[in-house]
């Protein structure tokens, strides 16, 4: 009788093998980050491209590009799993079903949200950014994407037997988004004012908290529901 | 031991389960046959507990399985209609990483299952370019590395040839000679090899 794998084995079993189909299918990880440099390139086209006005736009521009494009990857996050039957198997291997959805979640977040995180002071330089509000934008960024993520595998969970799920996905995430949006474009407009930011900082890492501990959970709960 | 007793279960306004009832020994196999759409598919989703019945219990070892939660999952291997293979992984990733969702498995263990199941050739093939026969071997394989003692398959002879078969009712007889337990939903008749064998009727 071989020994049953332990939880830490089987969440680092389940990122290896989400990380390795990422690989397979490298579109999908670029498509979103593309998304992300367009849509912020198309801001300086379309409005005056006086540096003075862009660095006005810059906070809200970026997170809510961020936030959009975040949101384009978020229904392959369980529904292919589901498609496909191996979410049910994973399911019936006996791991905790919270283990194995925060282990998809980090994947995701991994080839979706860190990513766009390294690329984001890119961005931000061509809307003019000052150099120490790209590194706060960073900062935020790398906690807003990993909210989100946790955010939106409760709405990918939810939505595991609807068709064409994007939009209700979209309906179903966003409004939960839009403290973690408030606090992030805050954050980037102290900083390129010149002030300390540390204060949106701070309730972003308190949103990332929240959501990392109770996200799971109401997904695990979605997902025993979603594949009766 | 498992146990079904009176299961009710609708599909929306359709009567799916009517009371349905069985118990399974050790060393026993329970052949569940009936025309499509009786639910015997939903039976076995009962069983596994991935589907809730409106009415009625499921039992194992006398606990019933909604309370046993995911430590009955461990029990238990579960083949659906569909293999539930990835289909951007090769055939041996996908038994790999099922397996060792489970237990600890030796490489060698698992390239002993895939020469056993005579996937062995195509192993290192993405899944979706795989017959359905051979995805329904390499699910197979996943069965045999699970350890599970109570064995529950949908259809398992769809899609395999004659020596599938024979060799998908050997490892039947085999799991339930040792004492192994098996939920069989087959529409046809079940030429099983040898070992206790009881038949569920569905209406």
């Amino acid at each position: 009788m071989n020994a049953r794998t332990g939880i830490l084995g089987a969440g680092l079993l389940l990122i290896e093998r989400d990380l390795r189909l990422a690989f397979r299918r490298p579109s999908q990880v670029f498509n979103p980050l593309v998304f992300f440099l367009v849509v912020t390139t198309l801001f300086p086209l379309s409005l005056s491209p006086l540096p003075s006005q862009l660095r006005d736009i810059a906070p809200g521009v970026l997170w809510v590009a961020a936030l959009l494009s975040s949101l384009l990857a978020l229904e392959a996050l369980l529904k292919s799993d589901a498609e496909d039957g191996t979410l049910e198997q994973m399911v019936l291997s006996g791991q905790p079903v919270v283990v194995l959805v925060a282990a998809k979640t980090a994947a995701h977040w991994l080839v979706g949200g860190l990513p766009l995180v390294i690329i984001s002071p890119v961005a931000a330089m061509s809307l003019g950014v000052t150099p120490a509000a790209m590194w706060v934008t960073a900062e935020g960024l790398l906690m807003g994407t990993l909210t989100l993520s946790f955010l939106g595998s409760v709405g990918a969970a939810l939505t595991i037997g609807v068709r064409r799920s994007s939009v209700l996905l979209s309906l179903l995430v966003l409004p939960l988004a839009m403290p973690m949006l408030i606090f992030g474009a805050r954050a980037t407009d102290l900083a390129i004012a010149g002030e300390a930011a540390s204060g949106p900082l701070y309730l972003l890492g308190a949103l990332l908290v929240f959501t990392a501990t109770l996200a799971p959970f109401a997904a695990a709960a979605a997902v025993r529901i979603g594949i009766e | 031991m498992l146990t079904a007793e009176n299961v009710h279960l609708w599909r929306g306004d359709r009567h799916v389960l009517k009371g349905v009832g069985f118990s399974l020994s050790p060393g026993e196999l329970l052949h569940v046959s009936g025309p499509n759409g009786t639910g015997k598919t939903t039976l076995l989703r009962v069983v596994c507990g991935l589907a809730q019945p409106e009415e009625g219990i499921v039992r194992w070892r006398g606990e019933s399985i909604t309370a046993l939660g995911s430590s009955f999952f461990e029990d238990i291997g579960y083949i659906a209609h569909d293999a539930g293979l990835k289909g951007d992984l090769t055939a041996r990733e996908n038994l790999s990483f099922a397996a060792r969702l489970r237990c600890v498995v030796t490489a060698a263990e698992i390239e002993a299952v895939l020469a056993a199941l005579n996937v062995a050739e195509c192993a290192d093939i993405p899944a979706r370019a795989l017959s359905a026969g051979q995805r329904r071997r390499v699910a197979l394989g996943r069965l045999l590395l699970s350890q599970a003692a109570l064995w529950i398959l949908d259809e398992p002879l769809t899609n395999l040839d004659t020596a599938g078969a024979a060799l998908v009712l050997d490892l039947i007889a085999r799991h339930v000679g040792t004492g192994g337990l098996a939920l069989v939903a087959a529409h046809g008749e079940l030429a099983t090899r040898g070992g206790r064998t009881a038949r569920l009727e569905l209406a």
